[in-house]
């Protein structure tokens, strides 16, 4: 399984897009070009339908399921644009025409749907999702991925492995020796997705500033991305890694020895990958093929190669916590002095 | 007269019943559609309430965060506020907090209505593409020394709020709709119950008898029994002038025919003195008209009696041939005198009812065809049973009935229209005819074969 959390390849790039995309988040628009795409290709169809979707997923992850669409719809042409989830957003924002619009950062993705750039679709398939996968019908969640945490398991050798937020706090306070330097999380300034995991533990947990603190102390690495901070875990140059997403921690597991998911029993966040089909769509009809296609996927138990299931996380799976709620709440910590205190505080923890 | 009145007359006025139902129906349409319309605005406005409250307490949430620190206004969107928001329903969610002077955060360009210190203010209002529901609450905060008043501005999409009231309002119908059908069916029972005396009233004056003219005794709602009441005196007024009226008839017959017995044999006397045949002509022309006085006066007796009888059947088995040969016989006299034979022809019947109301017809009608025939024919009298029937037929070589329809030769004093030269009341059919009714019988008369004589037949129920 390739990368399929927030695809960050242009680290100095991204931090200057968040901070654009906070600028502008509730302002004006941009021009509809202005934004960068990372990769681009095109599935010709029988017929002259050009589905164009914009998307965070890697191209070797989401090929697969493009592949299978085109098997039941060959007549569509597919136009497939990876992006990260704050060009995405910027994009979309921006009046960019797309048919299609997939990302991890459902926070964004839920203020593009509040801000009425989102088109209003339903079908069968959208109204067998259950009630927490869709707001609005206009945005709706077609995986659903946590976020875990990674260790080396060399260099957890003789360490008793922590069942909660509470045990790790204590491991790492009681081993500054070992963990120095070897603890690896988001940089919430860069990561989307970083900042939503940050920011929803916050909220359900004081463990989480508990842990930050101690985690400030060692001195951590922050990363932009899950696909950085797993090669890291799998070298050996870190012991652990805070909020990984889980889908694409399992898929390395197989690949890499020594790689351990820790399981957390108080509680893990869960992402929801959301598609929404943007007002400036205009082959509406092959888009909500394709959603409902994604959307039957998701719905589906994951034999099919391709994206985590909602069901294995919607609810049980010792998920006491389930997925993070699709509603206006996520547009908190979107807002800028939110945004700006938030990080203050976490600056402050991490940078001591 | 015009078409139009002449349609009116035609047609049959609307029922009461129909009329009530309607009225009814109306009312309870009416009543239907305003508790319809209530429910409706009133789901409408709870359900607005319920959204300015939510509404109300996020924003006041939001003002509480309100704060300033080293000269800079700050303020901490609190999860919970939006999370409420989120609860109510799918509705997207607006936001500005902003002082005069700036827009500290939220979308800049959301104008909500004008808030006084302390209150909330509400307003309905287009937002972009959408029509939103905006509370605004200002708060003062103290900042470098200055008070600045800062506005939270909060608004939400009213999808949610409409559809909760579209459900209320659609579930109001449905029990309008039904509450509506449930009282027009009970409206309908209840009018059609309250009607039920009426009906039978008119339905048990329908099956009387033509003369039965009783009082009505059943008991009915009081409403209907001042009707009752004037009815039963109408109908006593009639039996009355009715019955005095043939008492009249009965008795102004009898003290005619006596003094012209009188007159007859004075006249019989005369005749047998005089010796001059013109006398004679004019005796002979004086006792014809005598007699043809009395057997009107008779019949005229006759018919009182038949009125009375036919309401007070005496009934008892009648042997039809033995009473037809008493009949035969008793008018032979007067038959010989035309040189009319009489002949019979009797097969045996019998019928259940009033012996002397069937000889009286019988002799009227034979009485008719013995004075209608020419002299020296045949009139012939025969009595058959059959199908369920007794028939006694008289049959004459007279001129017939003609053209005229049956019910018209039975009317009182009414004669057909070839008996010009001949002398008579008209009665004698109407009598038979009365007689035989209330037996339940008919009296049937038709031209006999070739279009001569006239066939007279007294068609009884068998016994």
């Amino acid at each position: 399984m390739g990368d399929l959390g927030f695809s960050g390849r242009l680290t100095a790039l991204g931090r200057s897009a968040l901070g654009m995309l906070c600028a502008c988040l509730l302002a004006g628009s941009v021009a509809a070009q202005d934004f960068e795409i990372e990769d681009r290709q095109l599935y010709p169809g029988t017929s002259p339908v050009v589905l164009r979707v914009i998307s965070t997923t890697d191209l070797d992850v989401f090929e697969p399921l493009l592949l299978r669409f085109q098997d039941q719809h060959p007549e569509i042409g597919i136009d497939y644009v990876v992006a990260s989830s704050a060009e995405l957003h910027r994009a979309i924002r921006g009046g960019a025409t797309y048919d299609l619009a997939l990302s991890s950062a459902m926070d964004l993705q839920f203020s593009l749907a509040n801000d009425g750039r989102a088109r209003s679709y339903s079908s069968a398939v959208t109204e067998a999702l259950p009630d927490w996968a869709r707001w609005n019908d206009r945005i709706f969640a077609f995986t659903a991925e946590p976020a875990v945490v990674v260790i080396n398991e060399a260099r957890f050798e003789g360490l008793p492995r922590p069942r909660s937020r509470a045990d790790l706090v204590t491991l790492l306070r009681d081993h500054p020796d070992r963990f120095e330097g070897a603890v690896g999380t988001y940089d919430l300034r860069e990561s989307g997705l970083g900042y939503l995991f940050a920011t929803q533990e916050a909220r359900a947990s004081d463990a989480y500033w508990r842990l930050t603190e101690v985690m400030g102390r060692l001195n951590p690495r922050l990363y932009c991305c899950s696909s950085q901070m797993i090669d890291d875990v799998a070298s050996g140059r870190l012991a652990l890694a805070y909020n990984v997403l889980g889908p694409y921690a399992e898929g390395r597991l197989g690949q890499d020895e020594g790689l351990a998911i820790l399981p957390m029993e108080d509680f893990a966040n869960v992402m929801l990958r959301t598609a929404l089909i943007p007002t400036t769509a205009q082959e509406v009809e092959a888009a909500g093929l394709m959603l409902d296609a994604l959307l039957r996927e998701g719905m589906g138990d994951g034999a099919e190669p391709g994206l985590p299931p909602l069901q294995a996380r919607g609810e049980g799976a010792g998920d006491a916590f389930g997925p993070i709620r699709l509603g206006p709440a996520l547009m908190v910590y979107l807002d800028r002095l939110n945004r700006e205190s938030f990080l203050e505080a976490w600056n402050a923890a991490m940078e001591q | 007269m015009s078409v139009l009145s002449a349609d009116r007359y035609r047609r049959p006025g609307w029922s009461i019943a129909r009329r009530l139902t309607l009225f009814l129906a109306g009312m309870v349409a009416i009543l239907a559609l305003v508790s319809w319309y209530m429910v409706t605005s009133f789901a409408r406005e709870a359900a607005g309430r319920t959204q300015d409250n939510v509404l109300a307490a996020s924003a006041t949430s939001i003002a509480e965060t309100l704060r300033s620190e080293g000269g800079e206004i700050r303020l901490e969107l609190p999860y919970a506020s939006f999370a409420m928001l989120g609860a109510l329903s799918e509705d997207r969610v607006f936001y500005r907090v902003s002082t005069p002077d700036e827009v500290l955060t939220g979308y800049s360009d959301l104008e909500g209505p004008e808030a006084v210190s302390g209150e909330p203010a509400f307003a309905t209002l287009p937002y972009g593409d959408v029509t939103v529901r905006a509370v605004s609450i200002q708060r003062a905060i103290l900042s470098n020394g200055a008070v600045v008043p800062v506005t939270v501005t909060l608004a939400q999409t009213r999808d949610g709020v409409q559809s909760i009231a579209a459900g209320l309002s659609r579930q109001a119908a449905v029990l309008s709709a039904i509450v509506f059908v449930l009282a027009v069916g009970i409206a309908a029972f209840a009018v059609r119950a309250s009607l039920r005396p009426l009906n039978t009233m008119a339905q048990h004056l329908a099956t009387r008898g033509p003369s039965d003219l009783r009082p009505l005794r059943r008991q009915g709602p009081p409403e209907l029994m001042p009707l009752v009441r004037s009815l039963n005196r109408l109908m006593e007024r009639l039996e009355g002038s009715l019955r005095r009226s043939e008492d009249f008839i009965a008795e102004a017959a009898h003290r005619v025919r006596t003094p012209l017995a009188v007159v007859r044999t004075q006249a019989d006397i005369a005749l047998h003195s005089v010796e001059e045949e013109g006398q004679k002509q004019t005796l002979r022309r004086v006792i014809r008209a005598v007699d043809d006085s009395s057997r009107s006066a008779s019949q005229l007796l006759d018919h009182a009696m038949v009125s009375f009888r036919a309401d007070n059947l005496t009934l008892a088995r009648v042997d039809l041939p033995a009473l037809a040969k008493a009949t035969a016989e008793a008018l032979r006299p007067t038959a010989q005198m035309k040189d009319i034979d009489l002949t019979l022809s009797l097969s045996p019947a019998e019928v259940e009812g009033d012996e002397i109301l069937i000889q009286n017809a019988l002799r009227n009608v034979l009485d008719n065809a013995i004075k209608y025939s020419p002299a020296e024919t045949v009139v012939t009298l025969s009595v058959s049973a059959g199908g369920g029937e007794a028939r006694v037929r008289v049959a004459d070589e007279g001129p017939g009935f003609g053209d005229a329809p049956a019910e018209q030769l039975t009317e009182r004093f009414r004669r057909g229209d070839k008996v010009e030269g001949v002398v008579g009341s008209g009665l004698g059919l109407t009598i038979a005819d009365e007689a035989l009714r209330a037996h339940g019988g008919r009296l049937e008369m038709q031209t006999g074969d070739n279009g001569r004589g006239a066939w007279v037949t007294l068609v009884f129920p068998a016994a």
